[in-house]
């Protein structure tokens, strides 16, 4: 029961990933895209804690803290190319 | 206790669902930006609070809490970051909207200058 | 199940290069490309190499947009002089 409930949650979270994707290749200036990255990095750290918990391994946690940090900077970087250039 | 976990992982899920619905049909940046950022953030501290409630056996509550501070932490400073950027490269907004004060202030702060 | 994500994820990431091949706008290039990295580095992950995964994420996400958001700038900056 419980494990189809989490089953559930995965595929909602990959539809999510889709329709932020969806914006992300419709998006009229620069600043939809990067938005539409930020929502989808944010979602893909759930769906990577899903698959280290379901795969028994916890060395996969450090890979969603690693890539928190890794976008965090990357659109921090963005933001400040867009206001005035690096 | 995994029967609470899941279901709190599917409520977090919603909220997820809900964010991304909410950039794929808001009509401006700033709305995106709004709806992107509050509903994400709850729906990863809910899926990441469920996960590990169903699984408290292995032990490892202690980087699931670091990376949900560090969620907290950090997301509402980039979208900050990236909502000034917008605004000041001139990015318009929705016929929609009724204000906008950092708008009016810049105004306001160069005819004082002058 | 997890075959499926693996299917959906493989299917955005084909969308997301032919699209950052005919993007005009070079930022949003880059953008795109970063969001490639993410979905390449979650594949990683489910294939079962997670050293693998955290140097494409650390190096596909961070290092490689800052980079060419830096050469972009200084090419900018370059034409401008011209």
């Amino acid at each position: 029961m419980d494990s189809l409930i989490y089953n559930i949650a995965a595929i909602i979270a990959v539809i999510s990933i889709v329709l932020t994707f969806v914006r992300m290749i419709l998006g009229p200036t620069v600043a939809d895209r990067i938005v539409a990255l930020d929502g989808m990095t944010i979602i893909a750290i759930s769906l990577i804690v899903y698959i280290a918990y379901f795969s028994n391994r916890i060395i996969y946690l450090d890979v969603a803290i690693v890539y928190a940090l890794m976008s965090f900077i990357g659109v921090i970087a963005v933001a400040r190319y867009l206001e005035r250039g690096i | 206790m995994p029967l609470l976990g899941s279901i709190i992982t599917l409520i977090g899920s919603i909220f997820l669902f809900l964010g991304a619905l909410g950039i794929f049909r808001m009509p401006d940046v700033y709305n995106r930006m709004q709806a992107g950022t509050k509903a994400t953030t709850l729906g990863t501290i809910l899926f990441l609070l469920g996960i590990s409630f169903g699984h408290a056996e292995c032990g490892c509550l202690g980087k699931i809490v670091i990376l949900i501070l560090f969620v907290i932490f950090t997301n509402p400073v980039s979208s900050n970051a990236l909502a000034r950027a917008a605004h000041f490269a001139g990015i318009k907004l929705t016929k929609r909207s009724v204000k906008d004060d950092l708008g009016n202030d810049n105004l306001e702060n160069k005819g004082g200058e002058k | 199940m997890i075959s499926t994500i693996i299917i959906i994820l493989g299917i955005i990431m084909i969308v997301a290069g032919i699209i950052a091949v005919h993007l005009k706008n070079l930022l949003a290039a880059i953008i795109v490309s970063g969001a490639i990295s993410l979905l390449a580095s979650i594949i990683y992950l489910i294939l079962g190499s997670p050293d693998v995964a955290m140097t494409e994420a650390s190096i596909g996400a961070g290092l490689t947009t800052i980079v060419f958001l830096f050469a972009l700038n200084k090419a900018r900056k370059e034409d401008k002089n011209d």
